[in-house]
């Protein structure tokens, strides 16, 4: 939604061939890009110019006629603000959470799809089955028939009456967002660990090496950078995690469960404060600028690895 | 021998791994065939006389447009995606631009942007120009949603094309169509079917942007699901159901495509 996140190093891979010829040649390499280029600034960066101006704007639907302009004055609302201080952390939470359980749990289950077994398809079958579950619906499953105190599988398995949302907040979100999550980082892990090479292990393992000493000094070194990419696709798509909070928490109870996206969806269509949910829209692409400067410094290389193999 | 032990112990331990993971679907579609009651008792009912009712029910409250809607949403969103992504991702690999990277790298960037700061600009323009809760606007959305994420994956699939055949072809005098027709398109067409399905199924499950801007007339299915919970009384097997039905397209097509999953989501990262 931006141009300004700083180019990372152009080492992917060296072009097919250097672009040649005289301004008509490169209009003409340049005309399948066009369509597609032109389409994502306008979609993506005009909406972004507005909010910029929004932002400046003393604007609470709420009041008709008053559209004031104020300056930096949002900015300072919003960043001063309790309350969106303790959504940045709990998105930080929520994401990291959901992030490193997902991981943990795709590396088990990657290990185990790793080896050979009878029915190996089928398993694998049941394990991408979460990640293909609408997550809204997925979001509704867990709260109503899984974490419910009254009729939830939960309790009804183990007894008790825990209310498992109210007592354990960002726990269930967490657990369901991990549950769909898990799948998605099992299959990359399982992609690296099936394009390790089977000689170099078999020659280790005559050489006297430990099936963990295998895992730790030749696996999980091969695997980090698929460990990396996981963490860094599952942390851009999880990191606008809406759907569970919506749907689990309402964000509650207080902000416990309250995340950034959810925050700026409040401010926007339950508080009409357009202008303060503006700057705070700034303020997260600001913050995701610094973020994604890292990130694609990370993909490149992960790209480039990758491509020449 | 030890070895076949332990490829038993492992694989048993995979399968429970694998039910464990799955239950909680199993428990969904067993629950929407349940009865209300039976859906809500505790300790929970295992053996129950299955029923179609809820699905009746569930059809009964319209959930015909809602899906609709979601279809063309998807369909048409996905078809715009790759007709521009594929265009753009040639011009990205196999006859680059001079500022490729730039260019690739501006379209991951749009990825990251959480559409969050986005919302109520869309919202507005979308007022303005008349065009909330049409599901025209959803297309242009989740195309702009997807575009990167098709543009990656499809220029992932070029690179596989061998440099050496086509330029053998251009020798030949073989023109841009004839070499996409003859060379190109029979090694991507298995790529473009997967960048097209892992597009469809990201549109069919959007909620965010579905639900604060569409309603009556242009809501897509899960619009359906949050609509329909706010019923008071025992709603749970119905839910299921609903829940079941509006899964069902992306479940099937995930289960076929699986081998192309990892290399969609990872936008052509992992082969």
């Amino acid at each position: 939604m931006t141009t300004m996140v700083a180019r990372p190093d152009e080492r992917i891979q060296p072009p097919v061939r250097p672009t040649r010829g005289g301004p008509r040649e490169r209009w003409i390499r340049r005309a399948p890009l066009l369509p597609a280029l032109v389409f994502a600034i306008v979609i993506t960066q005009i909406p972004f110019l507005y909010t910029l101006y929004l932002s400046t704007l003393h604007w609470n639907a709420l009041k008709p006629g008053k559209h004031k302009f104020i300056g930096f004055d949002n900015y300072v609302t919003v960043l001063t603000d309790e309350r969106l201080r303790a959504a940045l952390v709990n998105t930080v939470i929520l994401t990291a959470g959901a992030v490193i359980f997902s991981m943990i749990l795709g590396l088990g289950l990657a290990l185990l799809l790793d080896r050979s077994f009878v029915g190996r398809p089928i398993v694998r079958t049941l394990l991408i089955t979460p990640f293909l579950v609408m997550p809204i619906a997925a979001a509704l499953l867990w709260k109503h028939a899984i974490f419910n105190p009254a009729y939830g599988l939960i309790n009804g398995i183990f007894g008790g009456s825990t209310d498992w949302i109210s007592s354990y907040p960002k726990g269930a979100v967490i657990t369901t967002l991990v549950w769909q999550w898990t799948p998605f980082m099992m299959l990359i892990l399982l992609a690296g660990l099936q394009s390790q090479s089977t000689e170099v292990i078999e020659a280790a393992r005559v050489d006297g090496a430990k099936p963990w000493q295998i895992f730790r000094w030749m696996t999980l070194p091969h695997l980090r950078q698929y460990l990396e990419l996981g963490g860094l696709l599952g942390s851009i798509y999880l990191v606008n995690t809406f759907d569970a909070v919506f749907s689990i928490t309402q964000g509650g109870p207080g902000t416990a469960t309250t995340n950034l996206p959810y925050e700026i969806y409040l401010t926007t269509f339950r508080k009409f404060e357009y202008g303060e949910a503006s700057a705070a829209g700034v303020i997260v692409v600001l913050l995701t600028i610094i973020v994604a400067t890292f990130a694609l410094r990370v993909i490149s290389s992960l790209f480039r690895i990758e491509e020449h193999r | 021998m030890n070895k076949r032990i332990g490829n038993t112990v492992w694989g048993t331990v995979a399968w429970i791994a694998g039910i464990v993971f799955v239950f909680p679907v199993i428990w969904m579609v067993l629950t929407s065939f349940k009865q209300e009651e039976a859906a809500a008792s505790n300790p929970p009912a295992w053996v129950f006389t299955p029923t179609l009712h809820q699905y009746e029910q569930v059809f009964d409250r319209n959930i015909t447009p809602f899906l609709l809607n979601s279809l063309m949403a998807s369909v048409f969103s996905t078809l715009l995606v790759v007709s521009l992504a594929t265009p753009a991702a040639y011009a990205l690999s196999l006859r680059p631009v001079a500022k490729w990277t730039d260019a690739l790298f501006f379209f991951i960037s749009t990825k990251m942007m959480p559409a969050v700061a986005a919302l109520l600009p869309v919202y507005l323009l979308a007022k303005h120009l008349g065009m909330l809760d049409n599901i025209w606007t959803m297309v242009i959305l989740y195309t702009a949603m997807n575009l990167p994420l098709a543009v990656w994956m499809m220029r992932s699939f070029l690179l596989e094309v061998p440099r050496e055949v086509l330029e053998a072809g251009e020798v030949d005098g073989a023109s841009l169509p004839t070499s996409i027709r003859k060379i190109i398109m029979p090694i991507v067409s298995p790529g473009l079917a997967a960048t097209a399905l892992i597009c469809f199924i990201f549109a069919w499950n959007e909620f965010f942007l579905a639900v604060n801007l569409t309603a009556t007339n242009a809501g897509t299915a899960p619009i359906f699901l949050v609509g329909f919970i706010s019923s008071e009384g025992l709603f749970l097997a119905r839910l299921c159901a609903a829940a079941t039905l509006v899964s069902l397209p992306v479940l099937i097509a995930g289960w076929v495509a699986q081998n192309k999953l990892v290399r969609g989501l990872s936008m052509g990262a992992v082969k």
